[in-house]
């Protein structure tokens, strides 16, 4: 049987897939601002693709890290503690691009709009990079003592060639997922030119993330005796998924196209949560002071009432949110009306 | 400076900086609410013009709200990772149930409020804003349950050093819980009122779209003199509440140093000398006992009795919190808050006279009355944060125990001040917003109308 802690362990994976799956979209659609639209037209309508549905997406990750504080208190205690810095920088950057989606189109004067749209660029660009550090962190091990203290550096354990390499991974993917999605979202021409950059990227895509399975290669056990059969299968099929998807973005089927970012997003945020198990986090200093999920766990009362808040309530969050999707559905148009 | 008091000046600026965002939040989902309502029951468009004139500060406001209300999600494994391993398992809950339950609904209805209007048939339109208002209300249910523990720890046991979760009934029950919910939505809703009064009443001195203000007018009158009174009537149960659970937060507030006879005055002004712990005093006699045990009898310990108590209980150590800003905080809530029933019932007077129009002296106060739920909310914060020092956990954990032991005073000072500085400028740009809004007035061009920028290249295509 499943353990309640085991249990719980997957429930924040799946928050984080969910979180990078769907936020992953919104950083995709927010770079976009500055890298695919020509006028302030553009920008607006792609603004608008994501207005009704970015803060929902960013909940993902409030409830990952209410779930870790609730289910794993050493976990979120140390993590949070220990990439204060990192932390800090992904803070400032969400605060400053939320703010900007509903303020940048109140007044119409250009200095005004270019700043917040800066906030939207950078505050979608800075999270991914950061996020793909972090996990990159996790996999490869962090300086924890023997009081579940972790005291990383930040550059060497927490900004190192690795750790680089898997932010850019990462904020190239959300790219690539977010052209996807503004290719189902828009019509007209902008819906053809995010379909040419797909394009152009793909390479260059491809090349950093295969550079970034040879480094963790090199720098992890990820793909250990131990852990290797499970992981190299899972990348072994973003790979193939990645590759299948060139076809479809030449083809332009792009409701296919997005449904295969989704799943190269899921299977490689998944794969650290694989490589992890049973361990929250790895020590590198010694490998005695890991802690495991079942050091990191609550007590059994809160597992279980926390279990039974999550059974009652994911099925309502999930139907009220696909449900807006469902409402805005429709394509935009150059003529639609652009609240954001 | 130490990273202990770094930390803590980090925590008290971001979370006085967020709930400057919550209670606007809350009131004004809830009165755009009330004004859709009217819109879709009366069909006269003038209600739908006021939920959309109205809704524009909401979203302002909120938009502020939701950036800052993520660090505090973040803040406590930061900051306070000792404090995080020590309560997790039952401050922990809350938060994630605050997520799932109340975030999740708040932002997909707002979502689907702002870009609905011509999506949604107009009744399903009017229920997801009342979603959003019910959101907000829970949210703040959750974060209340979560602080109310460290205030009146309730539901646990102690199991190898940490405090662990054994009753979620008694979490939820806590009695701090049941005072403060009411009190804070009761502030929420005078927060609002206040706002739209004092921008309608601003607009009506300057003669700017009279009709439409003096009708925007009534609902919150209504509101701001059930909610002024609501906020006193709950702030006095709380004061009950505290008496039996916090007594030296209470003496503290009342700047009791000696126990006070059978009979206990309540302080209108005092000066307080901490060094020598003498206290100079105008009192109103009787008024204490009055307001915590609700009849004109009933002893209130001072804090000396209760310091000796505290360390015959938990050992040396000095567990007066700072008392002038205990009782400034209390005494500057109260006086706003008198002042504000005052002024509610003023209103509602001229309302019923019909008599608003020509009011220009009320309209005065009225526009300078926006700032005082401002300054109760904060200080009411002040009185109940400050108030449980040293404790972070009330008879548990001290504050300093609770600090991340890994974080050093210089990162904190860097957070610090970026917080600060980037909170100056949202603040800055929320306000020039707000009197642009204002000025533009609710038939004034808006900008999501026009959708043309003719400064950007490529200029626009279409009307
Ligand atoms: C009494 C009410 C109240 C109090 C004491 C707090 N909040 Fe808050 N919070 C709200 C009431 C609220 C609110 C009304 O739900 C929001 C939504 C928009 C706003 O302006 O405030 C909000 C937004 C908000 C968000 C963003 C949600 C989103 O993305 O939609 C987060 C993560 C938090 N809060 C977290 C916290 C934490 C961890 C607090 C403890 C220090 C806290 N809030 C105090
Ligand atoms: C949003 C409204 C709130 C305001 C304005 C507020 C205000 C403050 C202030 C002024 C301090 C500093 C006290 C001091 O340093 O002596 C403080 C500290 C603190 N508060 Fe609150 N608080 C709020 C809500 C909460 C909530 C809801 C929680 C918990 C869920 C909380 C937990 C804490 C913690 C952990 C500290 C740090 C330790 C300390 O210095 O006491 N606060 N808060
Ligand atoms: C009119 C008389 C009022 C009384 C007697 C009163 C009383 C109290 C008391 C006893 C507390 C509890 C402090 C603690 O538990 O440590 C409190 C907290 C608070 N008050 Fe008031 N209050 C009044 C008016 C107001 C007004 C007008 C507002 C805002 C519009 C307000 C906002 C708050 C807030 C935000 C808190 C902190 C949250 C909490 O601890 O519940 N209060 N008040």
């Amino acid at each position: 049987m499943l353990e309640l802690s085991e249990l719980w362990f997957i429930l924040i994976a799946v928050l984080f897939i969910g979180f990078v799956l769907l936020e992953g979209f919104d950083f995709g659609v927010g770079m976009q601002l500055k890298f695919l639209a020509k006028n302030d037209l553009e920008r607006r309508m792609l603004i608008n693709t994501i207005g009704p549905v970015w803060d929902a997406n960013e909940v993902w990750l409030l409830t990952a890290g209410g779930a870790m504080f609730a289910a794993f208190p050493h976990w979120y205690a140390t993590l949070f503690s220990g990439y204060y810095l990192a932390f800090f920088l992904m803070l400032l950057a969400l605060i400053a691009r939320g703010v900007a989606f509903e303020y940048r189109s109140k007044v119409e004067s250009k200095a005004w709009r270019t700043t917040w749209d800066w906030c939207i660029i950078l505050g979608s660009l800075i999270p991914p990079f950061l996020l793909g550090a972090l996990f990159s962190g996790l996999a490869k091990g962090l300086p924890i003592d023997e009081t579940m203290t972790m005291n990383a550096s930040f550059f060497g354990d927490i900004v190192n060639v690795y750790t680089v390499t898997g932010g850019v991974a990462f904020v190239m993917l959300a790219y690539m997922h977010g052209l996807n999605f503004t290719q189902l979202k828009v019509e007209g021409e902008l819906r053809d030119r995010a379909n040419k950059q797909a394009l152009k990227w793909f390479i260059p895509t491809a090349a950093v993330v295969v550079l970034y399975v040879v480094l963790t290669f090199i720098y992890t056990g990820v793909f250990g005796p131990e852990k290797g059969k499970f992981t190299i299968p899972i990348y072994a099929v973003a790979i193939l998924l990645y590759l299948g998807m060139y076809v479809l973005l030449k083809k332009r089927r792009e409701g296919l196209s997005f449904v295969f970012t989704s799943l190269i997003l899921l299977l490689v945020v998944a794969s650290y949560f694989v490589a992890l198990f049973p361990y929250v986090l790895v020590s590198s200093t010694n490998l005695d002071w890991s802690i495991t999920l079942y050091d990191a766990a609550s007590g059994a009362y809160t597992l279980k009432l926390m279990t039974i808040v999550a059974v009652s309530l994911v099925p309502v969050v999930l139907a009220y949110t696909v449900w807006s999707y469902y409402v805005f559905r429709k394509r935009l148009t150059e003529k639609e009306h652009l609240e954001y | 400076m130490d990273a202990l008091i770094l930390a803590r000046a980090q925590f008290a600026a971001t979370t006085v900086f967020h709930f400057f965002f919550v209670p606007l939040s809350i009131g004004l989902a809830f009165i755009v609410a009330i004004y859709q309502t009217m819109y879709v029951v009366k069909k006269n468009e003038i209600y739908k013009d006021m939920a959309k004139f109205w809704g524009k500060f909401f979203l302002i406001n909120f938009a502020v709200g939701v950036v800052t209300g993520i660090i505090q999600e973040f803040q406590f494994g930061m900051n306070w990772s000792e404090y995080s391993r020590f309560v997790g398992d039952i401050f922990g809950p809350p938060l994630a149930i605050e997520a799932l339950l109340a975030f999740f609904m708040e932002s997909t209805f707002i979502g689907l409020w702002i870009f609905g209007w011509d999506r949604l048939s107009k009744k399903v339109h009017l229920m997801t804003i009342w979603l959003v208002s019910l959101g907000t209300s829970l949210s703040a249910l959750w974060i209340l349950a979560a602080n109310s523990f460290m205030q009146n720890p309730a539901g646990y046991e102690i199991v190898d050093g940490r405090a662990q979760m054994n009753n979620i009934v008694e979490v939820l029950g806590n009695p701090k819980v049941l005072t403060a919910w009411p009190h804070v939505l009761f502030a929420s809703l005078t927060t609002a009122s206040f706002m739209i009064l004092g921008i309608s009443a601003i607009m009506m001195l300057k003669k700017k779209n009279v009709e439409f203000y003096k009708k925007s007018m009534t609902i919150p009158v209504i509101i701001a003199v059930i909610a002024t009174i609501g906020v006193a009537l709950t702030g006095h149960s709380q004061g009950s509440v505290l008496v039996e659970t916090q007594p030296m937060k209470m003496a503290a507030a009342e700047g009791f140093y000696e126990d006070t006879g059978d009979v206990a005055p309540w302080s209108v002004f005092a000066i307080i000398d901490t060094e020598n712990k003498e206290v100079k005093s105008l009192n109103i006699p009787a008024l204490g006992s009055f307001m915590y045990y609700g009849k004109f009898e009933g002893k209130i310990e001072g804090m000396n009795t209760l310091q000796d108590k505290f360390v015959e209980e938990y050992g040396e150590g000095n567990y007066i919190p700072p008392v002038k800003t205990t009782y400034w905080s209390f005494r500057a809530m109260i006086f706003s808050g008198v002042i504000m029933i005052v002024l509610a019932i003023i209103g509602a007077v001229k309302l019923a006279r019909g008599t608003m129009e020509n009011s220009k002296g009320y309209f005065k106060w009225l526009a300078a009355a926006i700032g005082l739920p401002y300054i109760a909310n904060t200080t009411g914060w002040f009185m109940a944060e400050f108030g449980r020092q040293p404790w972070i956990v009330d008879g548990l954990l001290t504050t300093a125990d609770a600090v991340s032991p890994n974080v050093g005073a210089g990162a904190i000072l860097l957070s610090l001040v970026s917080f600060i500085l980037i909170f100056t400028l949202l603040m800055a740009a929320m306000i020039y917003l707000f009197v642009r809004t204002a000025k533009q007035g609710p038939y004034g061009t808006q900008t999501d109308v026009t959708d043309s920028d003719p400064f950007s290249e490529g200029g626009v295509k279409h009307a």
